[in-house]
């Protein structure tokens, strides 16, 4: 694998070691019949996503099935990179993810790789429409465990578990944690159905994360007309609780949120 | 090796030395003794004390049959279906004629209805052995069921794929490795495809675990750590195959491939008298999300538990902070000399 100028960079994204390095085995022989650089491997989605805030990659092959964050997760979070790479999923059995990928057209290998699908693979690459978040979305079965946003060109990622509060703001989502703010581009509706378990609607344009909620406070600050809000863990912030949803306070009384 | 399914006595005979068994001819015998109470008398009082006359004399029959069959179970096992039958309801006529004796001898009077006990207890005899005929030829289907469900649960495509993977892996680069990755899968797949309603050692069971774990910590590596504590393991304890392994699989799915960081499973196995403990432990975390694979797995081995051991053997699943554990306790039953 030569430093070509125009090889085709690839990172290799796998939780196992052997997997790595059958890959880099293929690799080797496509490397014979065009330049091929492999620029790094990776054990899981968030060491994907540190490798290439410093190494920019033409084409990722991604495992699925990884632990901390999968495949399916990483790929989302690779979009908010300024120039991000083709992506070929790589997984060895999964029914499910194979029908969505049919489905939506995405790219991928079952393993146990052959030499031949993975040459016809990087020779498309260059070519391979870049995924949308709209399908990934569609295509991951469980919700994301991290939020993220662009920071200076790298990838941030924001623990979902580490989230107070989403609330919508005019074109963006506030992601609320215990220390600072961050602005994501996503619709307020669709994280509430990604994150239907762990987050509840609160008010119009306000989701907190009900692991976080300490408790309900009558606000009786205008005289006559109180209303309920929710004080969360680790912040001293109060969020009225809208009229229409005030039935959660009942809920987290009974034990039902 | 002891079977269930080796010829027509062994399946219609039930084994009288099984904890299940007994109880249910019990059960069965004061039942029948309830009711021929409750058909000679007409007040509760009156039922009670014929209950009691009645019971002084089926009791000590039931007892000492149960014994008797108890001791010379595997003698009956080896005759024929009929010979068997015949055998046994002299035995019993035997015996109840002994007791009723004995109760004679005792109250220095002779038994009025002794007839009507002579009678009671054969037709009692013929009942048991026409209800364990019909529930263990109701069971055998299920037999053979538990044999297919126990290949369809362990073919789990998920390790055939990442096996194969792992030793496409090593070819090149360590060809030795791949040839033992290669035995280990072939001999796991020869019990995965074998007919297994047959009892197998416990220590085939160990080593196929072992041979499954090589495979495992070939992909993951130190992330799979493995304690063994069979030292004080009985090799010899029949038990149904493929009870352990695919508690391992599950231990390696859900407790080691969801983490980065190295797990550690624990397999511990001993015996107290004459019972065989296996407890297997693993990591846990609250929020893995593959739960009803688990479940099933866990009920398909229950079921062929019970199936071939009745109400003897127990298997508990515990949920703790950080571990999940499964404990499975099993008669210490040895193979046929």
């Amino acid at each position: 694998m030569t430093k070509h100028p125009q090889a085709l960079k690839v990172v290799i994204t796998d939780d196992e070691t052997p997997a790595r390095s059958r890959v880099r085995d293929l690799l080797e022989d496509c490397a014979s019949s065009f330049p091929i650089e492999l620029v790094g491997e990776a054990a899981s989605g968030r060491e994907l996503l540190a490798l290439l805030a410093k190494t920019p990659a033409d084409v990722v092959l991604l495992d699925i099935r990884m632990p901390e964050m999968d495949g399916l997760e990483a790929a989302q979070h690779l979009l908010k990179l300024p120039d991000p790479p083709s992506v070929i999923f790589t997984t060895a059995y999964d029914d499910y993810a194979l029908k969505a990928f049919e489905l939506h057209a995405v790219d991928y290998l079952v393993k146990p790789i052959r030499l031949r699908r993975l040459h016809d693979a990087l020779t498309r690459a260059r070519a391979i429409t870049p995924l949308s978040l709209d399908v990934l979305q569609r295509i991951a079965p469980e919700p994301r465990k991290h939020l993220s946003v662009q920071e200076r060109g790298k990838v941030m990622l924001i623990a979902v578990s580490d989230i107070r509060y989403l609330r919508a703001e005019l074109k963006y989502v506030t992601v609320r944690t215990a220390t600072r703010e961050h602005l994501v581009e996503e619709s307020l509706s669709r994280l509430e159905q990604e994150f239907t378990d762990q987050f509840v609607r609160i008010h119009r344009s306000c989701l907190v994360a009900k692991a976080h909620i300490l408790g309900f406070e009558k606000d009786a600050m205008e005289p006559g007309e109180s209303h309920w809000t929710v004080m969360l863990n680790g912040l001293d912030e109060k969020l009225p609780v809208s009229r229409r949803q005030q039935h959660i306070v009942k809920e987290f009384g009974r034990n039902l949120l | 090796m002891a079977s269930i399914n080796q010829n027509p006595t062994a399946t219609l005979l039930p084994n009288f030395r099984n904890l299940g068994v007994m109880l249910r001819m019990l059960v069965i015998i004061t039942a029948l003794t309830v009711i021929a109470a409750m058909l000679k008398s007409s007040s509760w009082s009156g039922f009670l004390q014929q209950w009691f006359a009645i019971a002084a004399v089926v009791q000590p029959i039931a007892i000492l049959s149960v014994l008797l069959l108890g001791a010379s179970n595997s003698w009956l096992h080896k005759l024929e279906y009929r010979a068997a039958v015949v055998l046994i309801v002299f035995a019993e006529l035997a015996i109840t004629l002994l007791v009723l004796r004995f109760g004679a001898l005792i109250l220095e009077s002779e038994m009025e209805d002794a007839g009507r006990y002579v009678f009671f207890s054969v037709a009692t005899t013929l009942i048991l052995i026409g209800y364990f005929n019909l529930r263990n030829r109701a069971l055998s289907p299920a037999l053979a069921e538990a044999r297919l469900q126990a290949l369809q649960a362990r073919i789990r495509p998920h390790f055939l794929f990442n096996s194969i993977n792992a030793v496409l892996s090593l070819i090149r680069a360590n060809p030795r490795r791949a040839e033992a990755a290669l035995e280990d899968m072939a001999d796991l797949f020869r019990v995965l495809m074998a007919d297994n309603r047959d009892l197998a050692p416990l220590e085939n069971e160990v080593e196929l675990c072992r041979q499954y774990l090589a495979l495992e910590q070939l992909r993951l590596g130190d992330r799979l750590q493995i304690d063994w504590h069979v030292d004080n393991m009985p090799k010899d304890a029949l038990m149904p195959p493929l009870v352990l392994q695919p508690l391992l699989e599950n231990a390696v799915y859900h407790g080691i491939e969801p983490s980065i960081e190295p797990g550690v499973v624990s397999v511990n196995i001993y015996h107290v008298r004459d019972q065989v403990h296996m407890v297997l432990r693993n990591p846990y975390r609250k929020d893995g999300s593959h739960h009803a694979g688990n479940k099933m797995a866990l009920g398909n081995i229950r079921e062929r538990l019970a199936l071939h051991f009745d109400a003897e053997a127990s298997l508990r699943a515990r949920v703790g902070d950080s571990e999940y554990e499964v404990h499975i306790t099993i008669p210490y039953v040895k193979a046929d000399e």
